[in-house]
């Protein structure tokens, strides 16, 4: 069959199987491997990407499903200026990542939440991303980046 | 790697679309919803369709609603709507406590709550907590709608009243004034099925303070017949809310369930939990029908 998705703005039209998965079409057929896979089971969250408007993982959903449909990858989060969103920037500042492994579906929950919540407390963010496994930083340095990004992103220093 | 066997793929663009869909590609076809319970399936090759009839632009399933007295929760509804839905948590809170702990929130996002109750787990939490409250499960197909009970609903682990051609479309709650409702879940870790889990509804009876009109109880992940434990409930009818009425009716709901051992704990813990669980559930339910 054929689809056409919006991969970070750009639409992409391919001939696919309908069994293809989405961390699959997204990393072999359009080669933009910053969407990890991970556990394969839908449990790590590695493969964390925005399909329309909200976060999936992408091992538990077909290509064909994301048809006509918008999805955005950890390649897509920095503006098309290259200036890297408050989220990446606090990962940066706050060491949320050792390995990097969950470090892009990370990233786009957090994004999803501060899109929902501007202000979440540690509980919040906690909760927010328990669908994900970090084996490196303890979760510790991972809330941090997030608060960095909600207290820079209400109007503080972006630098 | 885990990928699905070789599968067809339809999109569905209306009920009736999908209805039509079904009976031409038989019985080996497969309602596809938010695929969180199947693809999973699929790719672990325990589910081989050989043809997905894709229902997730159907709007019409989308829905929660109060119409005639009723709580309608359409079958398309992801989790994480029943979970921010201040009407259903308002009536029913026992819905609002099983969906915070259902899956994760990321699953929540796209699982949908007909998908859940099709897939049939039998630990699956909101199964237990349609059997607490005597839910009516609304099935179509092209020859028109019937009805069925939540607790006639499935037939087994991993099967449903619901056949070829046939689509869960709602389901539908009584609303009644007296109502407390509550489900308590021990798990391991966030995103696992439960160790055990149990669902309480009371109605208090306004005219004798303290006195239980009707209860309803359901377990997950208790070898309990039909997700309920009924036994337990005619124990509760009649019956003053106190801790003396609780423990009697959780170890009723004990003795009459069948967990079986396995990873998550040994039956006879599990058990425990079903008696304890049921406790803690009474007592929360209790309190939030005002007794």
């Amino acid at each position: 069959m054929q689809i056409t998705v919006s991969v970070n703005g750009t639409d992409y039209t391919r001939v696919i199987e309908p069994r293809l998965l989405l961390i699959h079409f997204i990393r072999d057929e359009l080669r933009l491997t910053g969407t990890h896979w991970g556990c394969d089971t839908s449990n790590c969250g590695a493969c964390v990407v925005w399909l329309d408007e909200k976060p999936v993982k992408s091992c538990t959903v077909l290509a064909a499903m994301a048809d006509g449909r918008r999805v955005l990858t950890v390649e897509g989060m920095a503006s098309s200026g290259g200036r890297l969103d408050p989220v990446q920037q606090g990962f940066t500042q706050c060491h949320g990542l050792q390995c990097g492994f969950c470090t892009p579906g990370m990233m786009l929950t957090a994004r999803w939440l501060l899109n929902h919540n501007p202000d979440p407390s540690d509980e919040v963010i906690r909760e927010a991303l328990s669908g994900q496994i970090c084996r490196c930083t303890g979760y510790e340095n991972i809330v941090r980046s997030v608060r960095w990004a909600a207290k820079h992103e209400a109007g503080g220093d972006q630098s | 790697m885990q990928v699905p066997a070789y599968v067809e793929y339809e999109k569905a663009s209306s009920l009736e679309h999908a209805l039509m869909l079904l009976a031409r590609f038989g019985p080996e076809s497969r309602v596809l919803a938010g695929g969180h319970s199947l693809i999973p399936m699929m790719k672990l090759r325990l589910a081989q369709p050989e043809t997905l009839i894709d229902i997730n632009g159907l709007k019409e399933l989308d829905f929660i609603k109060i119409s005639d007295g009723e709580l309608r929760i359409g079958a398309m509804t992801r989790h994480a709507q029943l979970l921010d839905s201040a009407q259903a948590g308002k009536h029913f809170a026992i819905l609002h406590d099983a969906e915070r702990v259902i899956a994760d929130p990321i699953v929540r996002l796209w699982g949908t709550v007909g998908g859940s109750l099709c897939q049939a787990d039998p630990s699956e939490d909101l199964s237990a907590a349609f059997a607490t409250l005597q839910a009516t499960m609304v099935i179509v197909n092209l020859d028109g709608t019937r009805t069925i009970s939540a607790r006639q609903f499935h037939v087994g682990p991993y099967e449903t009243v619901v056949g070829p051609g046939e689509i869960l479309t709602e389901i539908r709650i009584p609303i009644e004034a007296g109502v407390g409702s509550a489900y308590e879940k021990v798990g391991r870790r966030v995103g696992d099925w439960p160790v055990g889990a149990a669902g309480v509804a009371v109605w208090l009876d306004r005219a004798q303070p303290g006195r239980i009109k009707a209860a309803g109880i359901g377990l997950a992940a208790m070898g309990a017949e039909h997700f309920s434990a009924p036994q337990a409930e005619e124990s509760l009818i009649g019956a003053q809310a106190t801790e003396e009425t609780y423990a009697r009716a959780g170890q009723i709901a004990a003795e009459h369930c069948r967990p079986v051992s396995d990873q998550r704990g040994p039956a006879e813990y599990k058990k425990h939990l079903a008696s304890e669980l049921t406790i803690r559930a009474l007592r929360k339910a209790v309190r939030r029908a005002g007794g």
